[in-house]
């Protein structure tokens, strides 16, 4: 287990506010394939990823003097457990009161944490996309900064519409993830009434038997459509399809057009100066990752703002409630769905070097809060906690 | 005393000496109007007419721009180029340069002539120049994202409003520290004092409200919220805004929401809204208080509205994004 603390700042109490310490524990897995380089044919990576940690340091940083204004000190404990005394770490972060603990865990880790999370914990998950945390396994004490899966394919269905590029080749790669990915996709082409004219399988192989899997022209030709929607976690076939294909046709979901939480172009809504201090921070761009980690913070700082204490129970009723109003950098105040634990964002289109659209798009509306017309709204959430 | 109208950007005693020098002649009041082009790296002149006479190359991203005491110059905000220009009004040619600026967004000029009070966006910090010398006089650290700068008329207190920190900052210049953070809703952007400058109005732009503060306490006492007709409250994002030197009415720029609201100050209530340009942020009223210049910065243009009927008279295109709005008629 490794563990280190930061004292961010230390602040007088000021008038009205109690002098309240807020402790804050990221919690994440020494071992975590996600975050090992993970080097292709030629020694090439295409998906070296970082932990979200400069993320959640940006958003101390952000909040310090909101800190100084309510009284409240913040602390950042960083945790890495190894896999065999992960149950073990969580109990001694538990025994230390915190505030709230960070997850960024793959599955089946944040199964076993789920299962041994107390009636009064706190947990905000800041890396898992996956539908059923905000579904079926959803738990009264866990919320979610990332974007669902069903909100990212919700917001490129809702640009395909505006687009009316309504006839879908769906092209699906053979992972677990990919599975659910085209699940999602499903459901969204089924949501905003596209159709989807065919739907195969692609895999990353040269046997020529089976090269009506593999072959770009043969995978993309025989059908009619508008766009081609490419679900591909690996990646290593993607980035081959586009100005590949068999017809002259747009490629969108895991290439080209891609629907992400947020992006280092993003120009609106004061989000240049929050790509530039990132940059200062951490010398490299701000990722959805850690912008899912930042405004984890920053959702913390401003309940603690808005209610004037870091006790728990307040703080998790503030997150749960409406009224909260988290600055996203996204154009619109954020809080988080009281159905699902889910935070309401606006999604960005982009690609590489540009943001092209941010969802909700203008027209689609919604009888309480356009954002909600992206991912599973309250009626269709099978959220029973 | 109807020279000294439109008090938002500068201070009574400065206006006064403007006042006083253009008495005398020493002002030239040609009645253009200056629009800083933060996208397009210009300065766009407009007529009286309300045409374009000249577009002027200037710094990168050109933002908050404000006349030095006795308007014989102005200062344009750089926010690329870590500089402040200053440009001879008579001119419009380039008279100087405060260098070694961190980005400086909007600033406000001391009733002395002399500081100039600027936020430094990416640095969290408000910073204090010597507008003759150019020589760097103070620092006071802010919320991230400062933004709007209002000193007062006595030229004891700074407000300065932190966007990310959702807090105004109360500087205490003769102390020489921060006196007070007080907690405003989401995204503090800019400020208007009553003339008589017992209430500080602060937009809140991702509230879409203005919040009023008690200048004597510093305590928030009351905020106006906005909704024109057909918008939804995300849409309602309030920047810029001013107070009339009669202290009756308030403009208020309600950025996406595409309309200008008219207040009435006393009673806190809408009396109007006015259709301008898309993203209107930037206000400036005429001295005479009968047309407001509004800046558009997403349909790059500058709308006029006549003050009495509450209707736009032209938009003129601009430069790329405009900003903020100089009249020199004072």
């Amino acid at each position: 287990m490794i563990g280190r603390v930061f004292a961010f700042f230390l602040l007088l109490a000021s008038g009205a506010f109690a002098q309240d310490t807020a402790r804050i524990v990221y919690l994440g897995l020494e071992e975590d394939g996600r975050y090992e380089s993970q080097p292709l044919y030629t020694g090439l990576s295409l998906r070296d990823r970082d932990r979200p940690l400069d993320g959640i340091r940006l958003g101390f940083r952000d909040t310090r003097m909101l800190g100084r204004a309510v009284g409240v000190t913040f602390e950042l404990q960083e945790q890495l457990a190894s896999a065999e005394n992960l149950a073990e770490t969580l109990r001694a972060a538990q025994g230390a009161n915190p505030l709230v603990i960070l997850l960024d865990l793959p599955p089946d880790a944040m199964e076993l944490v789920l299962a041994s999370a107390r009636d009064d914990d706190l947990f905000i998950n800041i890396r898992d996309g996956s539908d059923k945390w905000r579904g079926v396994d959803c738990k009264p004490m866990l919320m979610h900064t990332p974007p669902s899966d069903t909100m990212l394919t919700d917001a490129l269905a809702q640009h395909l519409r505006a687009q009316r590029w309504t006839k879908i080749l769906l092209l699906v790669g053979p992972s677990e993830a990919d599975k659910q990915r085209a699940a999602a996709v499903r459901r969204s082409v089924a949501k905003f009434g596209l159709r989807i004219a065919d739907e195969r399988s692609f895999e990353l192989t040269n046997d020529p038997r089976r090269r009506d899997r593999s072959n770009i022209a043969l995978l993309t030709g025989g059908a009619r459509y508008d766009v081609i929607w490419l679900v591909d976690d690996y990646g290593d076939f993607g980035r081959y399809m586009p100005y590949a294909t068999y017809a002259a046709r747009p490629v969108v979901g895991a290439e080209g057009l891609v629907p992400v939480a947020w992006h280092w172009t993003f120009e609106r809504f004061g989000a240049p100066q929050l790509n530039q201090r990132f940059r200062r921070l951490a010398g490299r761009d701000m990722s959805s990752e850690d912008w899912a980690g930042w405004v984890a913070i920053r959702s913390i700082v401003d309940a603690i703002a808005q209610t004037g204490t870091a006790k728990r129970e307040t703080v998790r009723e503030m997150l749960a409630s409406s009224e909260l109003s988290v600055d996203l950098y996204k154009g619109v105040r954020g809080n988080f769905r009281d159905w699902s634990g889910q935070l309401r964002q606006p999604i960005l289109l982009a690609r590489h070097n540009a943001v092209i659209a941010v969802a909700p798009i203008d027209g689609f509306e919604h009888r309480y809060d356009t954002l909600d017309t992206l991912g599973q709204d309250r009626q269709e959430s099978n959220c029973q906690p | 005393m109807m020279m000294i109208s439109g008090l938002r950007k500068t201070s009574f005693p400065a206006l006064l000496l403007a006042f006083i020098l253009s008495a005398s002649g020493a002002a030239s009041q040609s009645g253009l109007a200056i629009v800083p082009n933060e996208r397009s790296d210009t300065l766009t002149i407009l007529s009286p007419e309300f045409e374009v006479i000249r577009t002027i190359e200037t710094c990168a991203r050109p933002r908050g721009i404000h006349f030095n005491a006795d308007h014989s110059s102005f200062f344009v905000g750089c926010a690329d180029d870590d500089m402040i220009a200053i440009y001879d009004t008579a001119t419009l040619e380039l008279a100087g340069r405060i260098r070694g600026v961190p980005a400086p967004e909007t600033f406000d000029l001391h009733p002395d002539g002399r500081r100039l009070i600027v936020s430094n966006e990416e640095d969290a910090a408000a910073s204090v120049y010597d507008v003759e010398t150019g020589e760097f006089l103070a620092e006071y650290l802010t919320g991230e994202e400062p933004e709007g700068v209002q000193v007062t008329s006595d030229g004891k207190l700074v407000f300065v409003a932190s966007e990310a920190a959702n807090l105004v900052h109360v500087i205490d210049l003769d102390a020489g520290e921060v006196i007070s953070d007080i907690l405003v809703d989401t995204r503090p952007r800019r400020f208007a004092l009553t003339p008589d400058e017992t209430e500080l109005w602060v937009s809140a732009e991702l509230a879409g409200i203005v919040n009023i503060i008690d200048v004597a306490t510093l305590k928030l006492i009351g905020d106006v919220a906005f909704l024109p007709t057909g918008f939804r409250s995300e849409e309602v994002t309030p920047v810029d805004l001013i107070i009339t030197a009669d202290g009756q009415r308030a403009y208020v720029a309600l950025g996406r929401a595409n309309h200008v609201a008219v207040v009435n100050v006393p009673e806190r209530k809408i009396i109007n809204y006015v259709l301008v340009g898309k993203r209107a942020w930037g206000l400036e009223l005429t001295a005479d208080e009968k047309l407001l210049y509004v800046a558009n910065g997403l349909s790059d243009d500058v709308t006029v509205i006549d003050t009495e009927t509450l209707t736009p008279l032209t938009s003129i295109p601009v430069g790329g994004v405009p900003y903020d709005i100089l009249i020199d008629d004072r």
